[in-house]
């Protein structure tokens, strides 16, 4: 075990399916030489040559593209968006070639590969570096969604992605990158796609939330729990696409009330979603309303005004009072 | 300080070796032995009927919206005929006689065109990508190819092909910009074929030549005859050789005519005259072939009439084996979207299977 940040965590993924699995390529903006914009690639062109961490052109859909070819001839691309505001100008790859390739092969061709992009606001970034839009690709048959939120959950969700025989949307909450460290095996270690996780148990109400969310989450978990005596259950959905129901709408049945937390725009968000499964599969358990805590559906503000855009503890605590005295 | 001028690489070849009345230029005739010759005449005019059956398959309402080849035959054809089949082809939509020389069956073309994913199965062991619908972004994925190859150290090569519209497109010069940058084993032939559905090919750049683009990009352009077999041939090969031996990537203009429709839905009349049309008539591909296999004594009236005859023979029965498909089971639209099914989807494809016996869906007969 030893103490590491997010940034660390990743790279050890990065290092440890560079190691153990030749087919396996790092490529991207500014990945190599200088060893990615956050240093989530440090060392890697180093240890493993120019072969196996290549430094492209700027050029997402290239890149992308060129994930797609070198996944047809047998690789295993990880590719890197500097930021995930940038990843649009792939979009058209994502949506019509990398989701598709799989069914529209039936199989003969799969694309296993993971695109990594950091997501979200809070580190005082320019426009175009700090929304949340994992719904876009959540709504893609054939994509899959992991957004993790420890650094020891980074690094499993990572390699697992890298493994796994289909493509992988892999958002890093950039404000989380470096928050805080957490204790991280030395050996190898995943976690399965598709699971969510119950973090903290409780019978009162169940707050969902994922990625950089998690941390004002908490917090308010502990403070409706130190303040009111409240037993806060709190699950972090670690992959929103595809979503967890199960985890879910069990924890859901025992607590009767929920709260959902995520940065991104509302309508169409992952918390429509969750809720839909809620009312879907739980609705004779609720005991009030579920309620959403996320960003507005506005442009996400330049960041003189992002600190009291983005979703706080407090108003995720808010939330949940009112749930709770409905 | 001065402002001065800087040489650059201006200079692009065009290459023509047969003319429309059958002579051909003898230095540079590849004097293809007679097997050979023969093999990629059949293939053209196979690329022909099979066309012309599926245009007449779509009006009849056995197939769907179709894409014709016609006049274009020699383009893609000569061109795949240069490929190993350790080689790829990345193609895009207009090339049936490509899938059918990669070892694909012919049906699989009326499959595709009839609405079966099927039709974009490649068979094991070839390697190809299927039809591309969205324009020029297959460009990216036969760079990305390319790229494979040369980080494992393969001396294979990529074609891929596009249209004069699809060179618009920012994939297209993504695609060129990578596989000059890591001087990557890839052609990209374009068939100019003057018309992206309304939009002639002078208004879609300013450029004089598509082939001229490749200099940009820092490798070779070529120009040629795209109606010409042994143009495209020689040309394909030259540039195929060459990514072989760490030569990097060619750029392949193929001037050539869509000599009908865009796709069935198009009604060119709209946009361009008879009196257009009409001279390119005189270089078909296929008239063209002949009077020069027939000089060089490969070919007579008999045998053409026997190849005639067997083409006609091998379209028919791929419409029957397309024909004899039954309603696909609507089921399968499920598996292959992922490895495994998450759990989701297994529910909604329970929710699908109760609505469609509800409804009284059944598959295998008829087709869909």
């Amino acid at each position: 075990m030893a103490s590491m940040n997010m940034v660390t965590a990743l790279n050890m993924a990065l290092d440890d399916a560079l190691r153990t699995d030749e087919a396996v390529v790092v490529l991207g903006q500014d990945v190599g030489q200088d060893e990615g914009v956050f240093r989530v690639t440090a060392d890697l062109l180093k240890r493993y040559g120019e072969k196996r961490v290549i430094d492209t052109p700027l050029a997402e859909a290239a890149i992308v593209g060129g994930a797609v070819g070198l996944a047809l001839y047998g690789l295993k691309p990880v590719a890197e968006m500097q930021f995930s505001g940038f990843s649009y100008q792939a979009f058209h790859q994502i949506e019509q070639h990398v989701a598709r390739f799989r069914n529209r092969t039936q199989s003969r061709f799969s694309m296993p590969m993971v695109i990594r992009m950091p997501y979200g606001g809070g580190i005082r970034a320019l426009e175009h570096h700090s929304e949340s839009r994992e719904a876009y690709f959540a709504h893609t048959p054939g994509l899959q969604m992991v957004i993790p939120s420890t650094p020891r959950n980074a690094r499993a969700l990572l390699l697992e992605s890298i493994r796994h025989p289909d493509p992988v949307i892999f958002f890093e909450p950039k404000a989380t990158y470096r928050a805080f460290k957490e204790e991280v095996p030395e050996e190898p270690e995943t976690m399965p796609l598709g699971k969510a996780q119950v973090v903290r148990e409780g019978s009162n109400i169940t707050l969902i939330a994922y990625g950089a969310m998690m941390r004002p989450t908490l917090e308010a978990a502990d403070d409706l729990s130190e303040s009111a005596g409240v037993s806060v259950e709190v699950i972090d959905l670690l992959t929103v696409s595809p979503l967890d129901t199960e985890t879910i709408t069990n924890s859901v049945a025992k607590t009767g009330r929920a709260v959902v937390v995520h940065e991104g725009p509302r309508t169409c968000g992952i918390g429509a979603e969750v809720v839909a499964r809620i009312v879907e599969k739980s609705l004779l358990y609720l005991e009030a309303p579920v309620r959403r805590v996320t960003g507005f559906d506005v442009q996400f503000p330049y960041f003189a005004r992002e600190r009291a855009f983005l979703p706080g503890a407090d108003r995720i605590s808010q939330a949940a009072r009112e749930v709770l005295a409905f | 300080m001065p402002r001065k001028s800087i040489t650059t690489k201006q200079k692009i070849e065009y290459l023509s070796i047969l003319d429309s009345s059958g002579e051909v230029d003898e230095a540079l005739d590849p004097k293809l032995d007679a097997d050979r010759s023969l093999y990629l005449y059949r293939l053209i005019l196979l690329a022909r009927r099979l066309d012309e059956r599926c245009i007449a398959l779509q009006r009849q309402g056995r197939i769907g919206t179709y894409g014709p080849c016609r006049g274009q035959e020699a383009a893609h054809c000569a061109a795949s005929f240069v490929m190993e089949a350790e080689d790829w082809v990345v193609h895009a939509y207009r090339e049936p006689g490509s899938f059918y020389h990669r070892g694909w069956p012919l049906e699989t073309v009326l499959m595709f065109w009839g609405g079966y994913e099927e039709g974009c199965r490649p068979p094991e062991g070839v390697n190809d990508t299927p039809i591309a619908v969205p324009i020029a972004s297959q460009a990216l994925h036969a760079m990305g190819i390319a790229w494979g190859m040369k980080l494992r150290g393969d001396h294979r090569a990529v074609l891929c092909y596009c249209g004069d519209g699809g060179t618009s497109e920012g994939d297209f010069h993504e695609a060129m910009n990578f596989a000059g940058a890591y001087h990557l084993p890839v052609i990209f032939l374009v068939q100019n074929n003057h018309w992206a559905i309304s939009f002639p090919r002078e208004r879609q750049t300013a450029s004089e030549t598509i082939a001229q683009k490749a200099i940009a990009y820092g490798f070779d352009g070529l120009q040629l005859d795209g109606n010409d077999p042994l143009s495209v041939y020689v040309g394909t090969k030259e540039a195929v050789d060459k990514a072989k031996a760490s030569g990097g990537p060619s750029l392949i203009e193929a001037v050539t005519y869509r000599m009908t429709v865009h796709t069935t839905a198009d009604d060119p009349t709209k946009y361009r005259s008879a009196e257009e049309v009409e001279p390119w008539e005189k270089l078909d591909p296929i008239i063209r072939y002949q009077k020069y296999l027939k000089k060089r004594s490969i070919l007579d009236q008999k045998l053409i009439d026997e190849i005639e005859a067997d083409v006609i023979a091998e379209v028919a029965g791929a419409v029957e084996r397309y024909e004899a498909l039954g309603t696909p089971d609507p089921l399968d639209a499920f598996p292959n979207n992922y490895a495994q099914l998450p759990a989701e989807l297994v529910e909604q494809r329970e929710e699908f299977k109760a609505a469609l016996e509800r409804e009284g869906w059944t598959s295998g007969e008829g087709r869909g």
